[in-house]
């Protein structure tokens, strides 16, 4: 018996200690090769151990960091907006459904419910918001489209809302006379930060990594986000990729003599960092999140 | 009478409609008016008319679709992906959460967790970045470091089809495995611990334990998981088949799937009707498997039912 949960133990530790190495390697070599030299990485190629260290790519983002800055920026404003907004309109919307006397309640949950059964998909979606709304190459179309706020989370926080807040509480801060937008954001609200955590970083992280919204209702490369930006670049290389005869003609050998390669490791490393750095302290959230999630 | 009291009911209650009122502006611009939208499938799309006076064109968008072989590649390949998705995912996923609940050192424990739910958090931008690290053709780490240690001349990747299925379906469980086993882990974890202490008492060995115990007690939870994914056949990451492969053409045969062709369509080939006709095909299909994904798990258990 002994010998084997000892077997089961060391096992257990050793798949699972391959697949967080899985996981954890390949940001290793994104890291590494952001700080590689251009040359290096052309001569052997992406690698745990380059032959040359460099902070060439940094320095090059540093004197574009006007540019970067602003998209970084971007990301940031459109992130802190949106997480806001979707948790605002996501809770004042849940909260009437969670209410037993709140009249039409079943229609008003499944007019919900049903956006998460049917769409109309990407064509209507995007004329509805060009055509209708006018919201290309505005932030508004990195804002809104989409992402302000689903189905599913409503439903979370309803769920959340009926059974951890209890109805007796509600009803004594109505007989005490609070009105019922006091009672949500004075006594429900306060009582729901584990849910409000956990749909405001499936929110911030939505948005942060977002790119869709970028590619499809932005062609002004001002607005860009860092997400576009990194989009762009890879669209880049695959034209030079797709066409290669074109390397050797003097277009393409003014793209090839960008430290391009490093740059881009470098960019897409700014761009998960924050959530690298941020990770360890909401961790817990998240995983209780899921869970909340998962047992509905 | 009635209306007196109809009358207070709605001054009682207008200040929790007024709560609504945002959310439920957004899932009408958001949600509503696309599925109204798609009657834009039946019509040829002449901008200088506007969409409202364009013709009507019945079927005939749908007509075009099928005779191209596109829809029979674009449907074959959402179908086998998630299939294949479906099934290693949750295998995986159960077999990660069951070791994952055997480790006994809490910090360790914690870290693996910590650590495989990384990938889930970061954008489909960065992981064609990661992929493209380790498959360029001159640069990427397999063709400069591993394959010449197995002593096998360089590949050209994004070239090659066949690859694909693989590489898409290795990228896709490292994205999402470590994620989706934290549910799992969730409801084993919440399995009463006196049903081990008795089975260990009978002395049940470890993997007897699993079999008989954890997996049952979770088929509940994988049931519903795996007719939810069933529900979302028709659809796929838009990111995963669009950022990894970098959006090559001349991969189209094994990465191009029903969102991607409808994105081509729209914003590449400018194709309003052939991407308007494949999107009302995803959402129509895509909402009877849903229906009839629900349907069966109502046969099996009215309790996990989504409706």
């Amino acid at each position: 018996m002994v010998y084997e949960s000892k077997l089961l133990q060391w096992s257990a530790n050793v798949i699972l200690g391959l697949f967080a190495a899985a996981c954890l390697i390949p940001f290793a070599l994104l890291v590494v090769s952001s700080l590689s030299s251009e040359a290096s990485i052309i001569q052997n190629g992406y690698s745990f151990f380059p032959t040359e260290f460099s902070l060439d790519a940094y320095h090059y983002l540093w004197t574009h960091v006007g540019e970067l800055g602003r998209a970084y920026g971007i990301t940031i404003l459109i992130t802190a907006v949106g997480t806001v907004v979707s948790l605002a309109i996501s809770s004042m919307l849940a909260y009437p459904l969670s209410r037993h006397d709140m009249p039409l309640k079943s229609f008003w949950t499944f007019f919900v419910f049903f956006t998460m059964l049917f769409n109309g998909g990407l064509v209507p979606t995007y004329m509805v918001y060009t055509q209708l709304f006018d919201i290309k190459n505005t932030l508004f179309g990195l804002l809104i489209p989409g992402l302000l706020m689903n189905g599913f989370n409503v439903l979370l926080v309803r769920t959340f809302f009926m059974t951890s807040i209890p109805s007796a509480l509600i009803e004594a801060a109505s007989i005490d006379g609070a009105s019922e937008i006091k009672t949500f954001y004075r006594i429900v609200l306060p009582l729901s930060l584990p849910i409000m955590a956990t749909i405001g970083l499936f929110q911030a992280i939505a948005y942060w990594n977002d790119w869709f919204n970028g590619l499809i209702y932005l062609t002004d490369a001002r607005l860009f986000g860092i997400q576009t930006i990194l989009n762009k670049m890879m669209t880049d290389i695959q034209f030079l990729t797709s066409n290669s005869n074109l390397a050797s003609t003097g277009a393409g050998q003014a793209i090839m003599e960008l430290p391009s390669t490093t740059v881009r490791m470098a960019i897409a490393a700014i761009g998960v960092l924050p959530i690298l750095i941020a990770y360890p302290f909401f961790q817990k959230y998240f995983v209780r999140g899921i869970t909340i999630g998962a047992v509905k | 009478m009635t209306r007196r009291s109809g009358l207070k009911r709605f001054r009682k209650y207008s200040p929790l409609y007024l709560l609504m009122l945002p959310g439920i502006l957004y899932l009408i611009i958001n949600n509503y008016a696309p599925m109204f939208g798609m009657f834009i499938a039946f019509k040829n799309i002449n901008f200088s008319a506007g969409i409202f006076d364009s013709d009507w064109v019945g079927f005939k968008n749908f007509e075009y679709l099928f005779k191209t072989t596109d829809a029979f590649i674009i449907t074959r390949n959402t179908i086998l992906y998630n299939a294949a998705f479906i099934v290693i995912g949750t295998v995986l996923s159960i077999a990660v959460a069951i070791l994952l609940n055997e480790i006994r050192v809490k910090l360790l424990s914690r870290f693996y967790q910590s650590v495989i739910v990384l990938p889930h958090l970061i954008s489909f931008v960065v992981v064609g970045y990661l992929v493209y690290a380790a498959l360029s053709f001159e640069t990427g780490f397999m063709n400069k470091t591993i394959l010449p240690l197995m002593g096998v001349e360089s590949i050209s990747w994004y070239t090659e089809p066949k690859y694909w299925p693989i590489i898409l379906t290795v990228v896709q469980l490292w994205k999402s495995v470590g994620f989706s086993c934290i549910i799992f882990l969730a409801s084993i974890i919440s399995i009463d611990p006196e049903y081990y202490e008795a089975a260990t008492l009978d002395g049940a060995s470890k993997w007897r334990q699993i079999r008989s115990i954890t997996i049952p007690l979770i088929t509940p939870v994988i049931i519903m998981l795996t007719l939810l994914s069933i529900g979302r056949m028709f659809y796929s990451d838009f990111g995963l088949f669009y950022q990894v492969p970098m959006n090559s053409g001349m991969l189209n045969d094994t990465t191009n799937v029903i969102d991607t062709y409808v994105y081509r369509s729209l914003m590449i080939m400018g194709d309003i009707g052939m991407a308007s006709a494949a999107g009302v095909y995803q959402s129509i299909v895509g909402f009877v498997l849903v229906l009839s994904a629900n349907y069966i798990v109502r046969k099996f258990n009215r309790e996990n039912a989504l409706f």
